[in-house]
């Protein structure tokens, strides 16, 4: 497989996880679709670091994959209290601020 | 030189994955369908010469956030809402916005002249924790800094503030249904 055919995978990968963030209004499913973003960013990664040489690149892929482990657990965090508050999670239904 | 056909066989699986996660009509199953994504790209790490990342990847997420989503998929949802639709009634723009993306993208990726790949051996473990633990060592304890402050955040966004029936709302009354 060439460099451009891997690069068209995560791409489709990423606009399919743009397509889940502008599409879903359950929270957990557009935190789904923000971890298959962060998916593709990370292979993109891999495949750089493969190609310049090093290990700069997996460095970083290593602190995408702890980021992403810290915005996962936040987000969940609010996603529940989300929940306690209003007894659904469709975030179109917390709409407190827009008047 | 790693073979084309693994690559193109996990390619497609990757892309079915994706798919299922964000047209799955139960947020169990499109849950499911990201553990098997993640589960992809860690052999994706392994046939691109990063073993230790397929490792990471592997007990991070498949691990570890799939268990946390699950939990929360499950302490979110009741029993009458689970046919309820999880998706938004604008699906036709948002397919029109990302698919624009990606002719977008891979326009610029076909025009781009990339280099082939260059021979490489898989990096061993040793390398990263070295690389961790010398250039990158400010950006390490920063980041354990950070997961301390996630870990905090999570547990004081998560408690009950009483332990009544009732949880109190935390910013005023909700308009509960």
């Amino acid at each position: 497989m060439t460099v451009q055919a891997l690069l068209l995978l995560t791409s489709a990968l990423f606009c399919m996880g743009i397509y889940g963030l502008l599409a879903r209004r359950n929270a957990i499913a557009l935190l789904l679709s923000a971890e298959l973003m962060i998916n593709a960013v990370t292979i993109n990664l891999v495949t750089f670091s493969r190609l310049a040489g090093g290990v700069t690149g997996q460095v970083f892929a290593v602190f995408t994959i702890a980021l992403t482990v810290a915005e996962v657990v936040v987000g969940l965090a609010i996603v529940i209290l989300l929940f306690r508050w209003r007894r659904e999670i469709a975030v179109d239904s917390a709409n407190e601020l827009r008047h | 030189m790693t073979g084309s056909l693994p690559f193109f066989v996990l390619g497609a699986l990757l892309l079915l994955g994706a798919v299922r996660v964000v047209a799955s009509r139960d947020l169990v199953h499109a849950v499911l369908w990201l553990g098997v994504v993640l589960v992809l790209t860690a052999l994706m790490f392994l046939l691109l010469g990063a073993p230790f990342l397929a490792g990471i990847q592997l007990l991070l997420y498949t691990g570890g956030v799939i268990t946390l989503m699950l939990f929360g998929v499950m302490l979110t949802r009741r029993h009458h809402e689970i046919g309820v639709d999880i998706d938004s009634s604008r699906r036709l723009p948002a397919a029109l916005a990302s698919a624009g993306l990606f002719v977008a993208m891979a326009s610029a990726i076909v025009r781009t002249k990339l280099p082939a790949w260059p021979p490489s051996a898989p990096i061993p473990a040793i390398e990263i924790g070295r690389a961790f633990l010398t250039d990158h060592v400010v950006a390490f304890e920063v980041l354990s800094l950070l997961l301390l402050a996630a870990m905090i955040g999570a547990i004081v966004l998560g408690r009950r503030h009483d332990f009544g029936d009732e949880p109190e709302p935390l910013y005023g009354k909700g308009h509960r249904s």
